[in-house]
């Protein structure tokens, strides 16, 4: 930190290289610092009102209401479908996460079979597109399972959870492997001559110590989910992507087009970018550390 | 699921009795999605990658206004979900985009496939402006000193120092990128642009064997992303410099 | 090689020689290959051997510290009674302040080894070991990655352990100390013993010519 934050002097012969890499030296990235949350939603509120107000202009002397009113009317209906993304998205989060954490520790196992075949499924999951799975759920889960004889209901969006927790899972499994793998083999070998067995050391010695480097990457994962959510309108799920169009078809107006969809960006945006911008940080904070 | 309906479901005749290899009509209309799924992908990579080295140079540019301006790009596309992005290009500026046709009906000035390339290049091109970035900032600046010591002038050590090593930092991270690209190019499903996705679901609707399906659809994106990483791999093991990095 | 209660080995030699090896598998952290080595009676190469019974009685310092980055000086030391051994909280802990005042850290219980210099890092290490109650302590070049300076409070920490009869094995480069504290010092090159025999004998009368040469080079 202090070799960054060292200017360099202006000696003779010195050559400013670097110039346009300005942000090298700075202690945070341009766009962290001129593009916070506050100036995002000012952002929007200007693009918003710079849309709506030559619709205002235009809609003037007739009786249709204004996009804005429009807007303001649908927002209850869609901030309810936004609660919902969020609900899965939360719950696609802790399943995959539980199972991601379970199969990235089989892919360090002593076990060369278990090791290839936990291997296989991380991959097989993580490069399948994630509408695929998706379909793959919703259409091949049954609509209920009996358990212990009983009929347990299968609904759409628990499936829709379900598909998309199983990409959830094969990157935190590859994001455990990695931070397993990359604390010192010595935190091993001195647990071991202390006499822990191996559950002992990685539970009490090596998985403390990995979580704080996937801390960035789970989080980062949390946002990618929650932008993934709007996929479960394709496969039939009551999302805010669906509500919306069904919201668009029922107005029936073609100028409402651009501001209702940047109004949904606007919702993404303002519930993801905080997450984001809190991960760069929390991965500068650490990368100095390490 | 019991045991039986397990080795049922494993059962290997969907390997052999499929409707895209037995019936001529199927596997063709199988292979056009193939063929569609391929060019998006490989259109879509090519302009990601300007979109990328232009960003990532545009940020380095002196100009504050045209670093902002990108800053705000970036994190608009990166920041909200690629499926109401491309919603937004095709039903709302595509629909405002339209031309009077020959016949004197409106028509879209761009089709869906084309809003499909646009929506998928600006989306990935958006982290590839990040990934270039981040590489040419991981140049050690100690390595840009020496070649200033040695009196290089400032494009050579661009060009000579800075890029070589920072596309070498960019691969792993990149790589990665392009394999989300190849994966979300599914999304074009769900503006109608007949991919692997849409003819599958179109021929396990008519033919209703939507496992046997499905299994073709996983098998076939693992290989086309196989293909990539391969790729990838290559093109890292060509650049690698022996004993530089892990 | 043979190493009776109480007594001080040290164990020198060019890198590469094997002497690491050597003491890793006397902790079975290495496989034996060939041959045998009997701990308290106990078979380290009988494939049937109680790992842990073993480490009870064999406490191991290593070169490069290796204590838990997460926890704490004083959790470093209590860890292992408490999680292995499965002793009292309250016993574990008093005994564990006690040892860290034994190697003269009283006040960095709280510290994280992060906080603590390398020196003091390594001196909470051999208290982590010692809170086992081993009857055997192996060092594996303990001082090799210590400032000069802080060499001298760890040998120092070490020699205060040798004075009061606990067996040692270390594995070293510091000749001096080698020879202040060993009963008997071993010299290996190529992975085999070549010579040993009490150190005012070895350093100043070696036989072999490799010792000498060695010795030659290093003294």
């Amino acid at each position: 930190m202090q070799y960054l934050k060292k200017q360099p002097a202006p000696v003779n012969g010195h050559l400013p290289v670097l110039l346009p890499m300005r942000s090298t030296g700075e202690p945070l990235p341009l766009t962290d610092r001129i593009f916070n949350l506050w100036t995002a939603s000012l952002l929007f509120v200007a693009c918003a009102a710079a849309l709506v107000t030559p619709a205002l202009a235009q809609q003037d002397g007739e009786s249709q209401r204004s996009i804005l009113e429009i807007l303001l009317e649908w927002t209850p209906t869609i901030g309810s479908g936004f609660a919902f993304n969020v609900l899965i998205s939360i719950c696609s989060m802790a399943v995959g996460t539980v199972l991601g954490v379970g199969l990235g520790i089989l892919q360090v196992s002593p076990l060369r079979i278990v090791r290839q075949v936990s291997w296989t499924i991380t991959q097989f999951f993580r490069n399948s597109p994630w509408l695929v799975l998706l379909f793959y759920c919703i259409l091949l889960i049954p609509f209920q399972i009996e358990i212990f004889g009983a009929e347990v209901p299968f609904p759409g969006w628990i499936k829709a959870v379900l598909g998309l927790s199983l990409p959830v899972m094969a990157y935190m499994s590859e994001y455990v492997r990695g931070a397993i793998m990359s604390i010192p083999v010595g935190q091993w070998e001195s647990a071991e001559s202390l006499g822990f067995n191996r559950a002992q050391t990685m539970r009490e010695i090596i998985l403390p110590q990995t979580v704080k480097r996937i801390l960035p990457s789970w989080m980062n994962l949390y946002a990618v989910l929650t932008m993934a959510t709007p996929l479960v309108s394709i496969v039939g799920v009551n999302d805010v992507m669906a509500l919306t169009r069904a919201a668009l078809s029922a107005e029936g107006r073609v100028d409402l087009l651009i501001p209702m969809y940047l109004y949904i960006l606007c919702w993404f945006f303002i519930y993801c970018y905080p997450i984001s911008a809190f991960t760069r940080r929390l991965e500068r904070k650490f990368s100095v550390q390490l | 699921m019991d045991s039986a309906s397990i080795i049922e479901w494993l059962r290997p005749d969907w390997f052999f009795d499929l409707t895209v290899v037995s019936d001529e009509y199927n596997r063709g209309r199988y292979l056009a999605g193939l063929w569609m799924t391929v060019q998006l992908s490989v259109i879509s990579i090519f302009l990601s990658l300007i979109v990328g080295a232009v960003g990532a140079a545009a940020q380095g540019a002196p100009s504050r206004t045209l670093r902002v301006l990108v800053g705000f790009f970036v994190a608009f596309f990166r920041n909200t979900p690629p499926l109401v992005q491309l919603y937004f290009f095709y039903f709302a500026i595509g629909t405002v985009l339209q031309i009077t046709g020959d016949d004197g009906r409106p028509e879209p000035l761009v089709s869906n496939f084309g809003w499909a390339i646009i929506s998928l290049s600006l989306f990935a091109g958006a982290l590839n402006v990040e990934i270039f970035r981040a590489g040419i900032e991981a140049v050690p600046k100690s390595t840009v000193e020496a070649a200033e010591a040695l009196g290089y002038k400032r494009l050579q050590i661009y060009k000579d120092i800075v890029l070589p090593l920072a596309v070498r930092i960019s691969l792993p991270a990149l790589g990665t990128n392009l394999v989300n690209l190849v994966k979300t190019t599914t999304l074009a499903y769900a503006i109608a642009v007949p991919e692997l996705l849409y003819v599958a679901a179109q021929i396990w609707s008519e033919d209703l064997n939507v496992q046997e399906m499905m299994n073709v659809l996983l098998l076939s994106y693992v290989g086309i992303v196989a293909i990539l990483v391969w790729v990838l791999h290559h093109w890292e093991k060509r650049l690698r410099i022996p004993g530089y990095g892990r | 090689m043979d190493v009776r209660k109480g007594e001080v080995v040290c164990i020198i030699g060019p890198s590469g020689s094997g002497k690491s090896t050597l003491i890793r598998c006397i902790n079975a952290l290495n496989d034996i290959q060939s041959g045998s080595i009997t701990v308290e009676g106990q078979e380290v190469s009988d494939p049937k051997l109680d790992k842990l019974e073993l480490r009870k009685k064999v406490g191991m310092v290593f070169q490069q510290y290796n204590l838990f980055p997460h926890k704490t000086a004083l959790q470093n030391v209590m860890m292992a009674p408490i999680k292995v051994l499965k002793q009292d909280r309250k016993a574990v802990e008093e005994r564990a302040r006690a040892l860290l005042k034994k190697v003269r850290l009283e006040g960095k219980e709280d510290n994280y080894p992060g906080e603590l210099s390398g020196g003091q890092q390594q001196r909470v290490a051999i208290a982590r070991s010692l809170a086992m109650n081993p009857d055997v302590m192996l060092f594996d070049e303990v001082t090799a990655a210590l400032d000069p300076e802080t060499v001298k409070e760890v040998l120092q920490t070490i020699k205060t352990l040798a004075s009061e009869g606990m067996t040692c094995i270390l594995v070293t480069h510091e000749m001096g100390f080698a020879r202040e504290i060993a009963d008997c010092v071993y010299f290996t090159d190529r992975g085999v013993i070549v010579e040993s025999g009490p150190p005012a004998t070895f350093f100043d009368e070696a036989k072999d010519p490799r010792t000498r040469e060695f010795l030659s080079q290093i003294l």
